[in-house]
């Protein structure tokens, strides 16, 4: 078969919504969209663990304690799926690491922001989690078969973090005057943040044609992010904690918020690698990486060894 | 010493070695040598966590006045850790972690397998839930130690470094306290001295194995039954215990 043959095949399984499978032929630049998308949200997984893993030893209660270890874990086995969902693009999980401490490969700027307080780890559980999920339920949906099933594994243990997230958030508003402003802050340091994770508006979206026609993305930045706001605005009231934005303000027409203008200047500047933990992640990632090189070569050795 | 403040003794450092090492093998998230490694640890960390938490619950029961195992991690004082020396090191390198993880579940297998048997159902409960995790801890630092006794020329060295710097540390793992004597003779706490002699068996197969000389050292370490700690472990509290200790009247 032919270039133009392989496409129109391809197009006819997608128009007719069935999943691209990894046997399957797909045109290149299919294929690299895919890698590109699939090994950020990876790298997110595994990079968000540190602002996280930057409070499991100062964990307020043992049940604490052991809820966040275990969102961690999720995350880091969420970053597992999504590498071998990878590999099945015909890439290795070292080339995808060295993609990302090049810079190549980009992850979710949000960890690009410190977790400061016991109440940010409340806060990234219910806002993080809780737009990553608007997100990937539209992708359970998407083309790529191992893409798509990895989404719905990961979706349910979303839905926990956000719970879990949400009742930090609603624990601390229900405790002392210094757990109400801790909690207050957290929330008001991470809801523009969380608003920048759906990327531009639509209009000024870069990647988005091709994403659509492929059906590797289902639903656009915009209507995304309207989804987030309208459902966690309502959760925010019920504990007492106040949206910063002054111009929020609910529409009878759209049966939805508006909101105010997101600061674009601090979008851009965040991802051009001038946020607040940027450089700190990647070192950390790199540094980690680099002083694990003799375990692996250690490991790679007796594998050899022993399989003689 | 009653009965009664033996058994709290007792459980505090069952609860206390859980809840350190615990907390030491957490500290590995996202610093392990690999993403499937750093699971690995944390995981184990988590059985640690959980057991603590059982163990300071019941420990809290037995004493009596109302104190909860949060209350026993959070405000207690360095002094009054009865945790081993050695749980508390810090974490070093991974050929550290995994020395240190040997010599503990190797120790740990054998005193939960007696622990299963004792008479307080309480405690054969915890022991029995606990036993199994004990046997994939065991498993995954044997075959850690066999990986990197016998991988390269610079993991030998690590582990063989490690050991020696641990070897100090061992023979504290077995020492019996007043509480001991009071517990083995109606059956609750266990005879260390057939544990030691299982330990120090194992210990040597697995380390012939891995090609990794048993070390001798001149001294052995002591203290942790009087509360008498490395400086490390007060840096480990000050850290786990700063919410607790800065937000006195807050629940979480
Ligand atoms: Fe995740
Ligand atoms: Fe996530
Ligand atoms: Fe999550």
């Amino acid at each position: 078969m032919n270039a133009t043959a392989i496409d129109n095949l391809f197009q006819q399984k997608i128009d007719l919504d069935l999943n691209i499978e990894p046997k399957d032929q797909m045109p290149e630049k299919y294929r690299l969209h895919l890698i590109r998308q699939i090994s950020q949200h990876a790298h997110s997984e595994v990079i968000g663990m540190q602002p996280e893993g930057n409070w499991i030893t100062r964990a307020p209660s043992l049940r604490a304690k052991q809820i966040l270890l275990a969102k961690i874990q999720d995350e880091g086995g969420h970053g597992l799926y999504l590498y071998s969902a990878c590999e099945t693009l015909g890439i290795s999980r070292e080339e995808l690491i060295d993609q990302l401490h090049t810079g190549k490969a980009k992850y979710s700027n949000i960890f690009n922001y410190p977790a400061l307080t016991w109440a940010d780890i409340g806060a990234i559980g219910w806002l993080v989690d809780g737009a990553a999920i608007v997100n990937q339920v539209s992708l359970q949906r998407t083309s790529y078969g191992p893409y798509a099933r990895g989404m719905v594994r990961i979706c349910k243990e979303e839905s926990f973090h956000q719970r879990q997230g949400y009742e930090i958030m609603a624990n601390m508003m229900k405790g002392t005057e210094a757990q109400r402003e801790m909690a207050q802050d957290a929330m008001n340091r991470w809801w523009w943040p969380s608003l920048m994770m759906f990327g531009p508006h639509d209009s000024d979206s870069p990647h988005s044609g091709d994403a659509f026609t492929w059906k590797i993305k289902r639903k656009s930045n915009d209507e995304l992010r309207q989804k987030f706001i309208d459902k966690t605005v309502q959760q925010a009231e019920v504990i007492g904690l106040t949206i910063p934005d002054d111009e929020l303000r609910w529409n009878e027409e759209k049966q939805g918020y508006d909101h105010g203008e997101i600061n674009w200047e601090e979008f851009k500047r965040v991802i051009n690698g001038n946020g607040p933990c940027n450089k700190q992640r990647m070192d950390h990632h790199k540094k980690y990486h680099a002083e694990g090189a003799w375990v692996r070569e250690a490991a790679a050795a007796y594998a050899k060894e022993n399989s003689k | 010493m009653t009965k009664k403040e033996a058994l709290f003794n007792y459980l505090l450092q069952l609860g206390d070695n859980a809840l350190i090492q615990g907390h030491r093998l957490s500290e590995w998230c996202s610093k392990a040598p690999f993403l499937e490694e750093d699971l690995a640890l944390t995981n184990m960390a988590l059985d640690n966590i959980g057991r603590a938490q059982s163990f300071l619950k019941y420990a809290g029961d037995i004493e009596g006045i109302g104190r909860t195992d949060d209350d026993l991690a959070y405000k207690r004082g360095e002094r009054q850790f009865y945790n081993h020396l050695i749980y508390e090191l810090p974490i070093g390198d991974f050929a550290y972690t995994i020395a240190k993880q040997l010599i503990i579940s190797v120790f740990e297998y054998f005193q939960y397998t007696e622990l299963t048997q004792s008479k307080d159902s309480t405690i054969t409960g915890i022991a029995s839930k606990s036993l199994k995790e004990i046997k994939y801890h065991k498993l995954h630092a044997t075959d850690w130690c066999m990986r990197l006794g016998k991988g390269t020329v610079e993991s030998h060295q690590r582990l063989q470094e490690a050991f020696n710097a641990l070897w100090m540390y061992t023979v504290e793992l077995f020492e019996m306290y007043e509480s001991d004597a009071i517990l083995v003779k109606d059956g609750i706490a266990i005879d260390l001295n057939i544990v030691k002699m299982k330990w120090k068996e194992m210990i040597a197969t697995i380390l012939k194995e891995a090609t990794i000389d048993i070390p001798t050292v001149d001294y052995m370490q002591t203290g942790s039954r009087r509360g008498i700690h490395t400086e490390h472990l007060g840096h480990l509290l000050a850290e786990m215990q700063y919410l607790q200790r800065a937000y006195p009247d807050a629940t979480w």
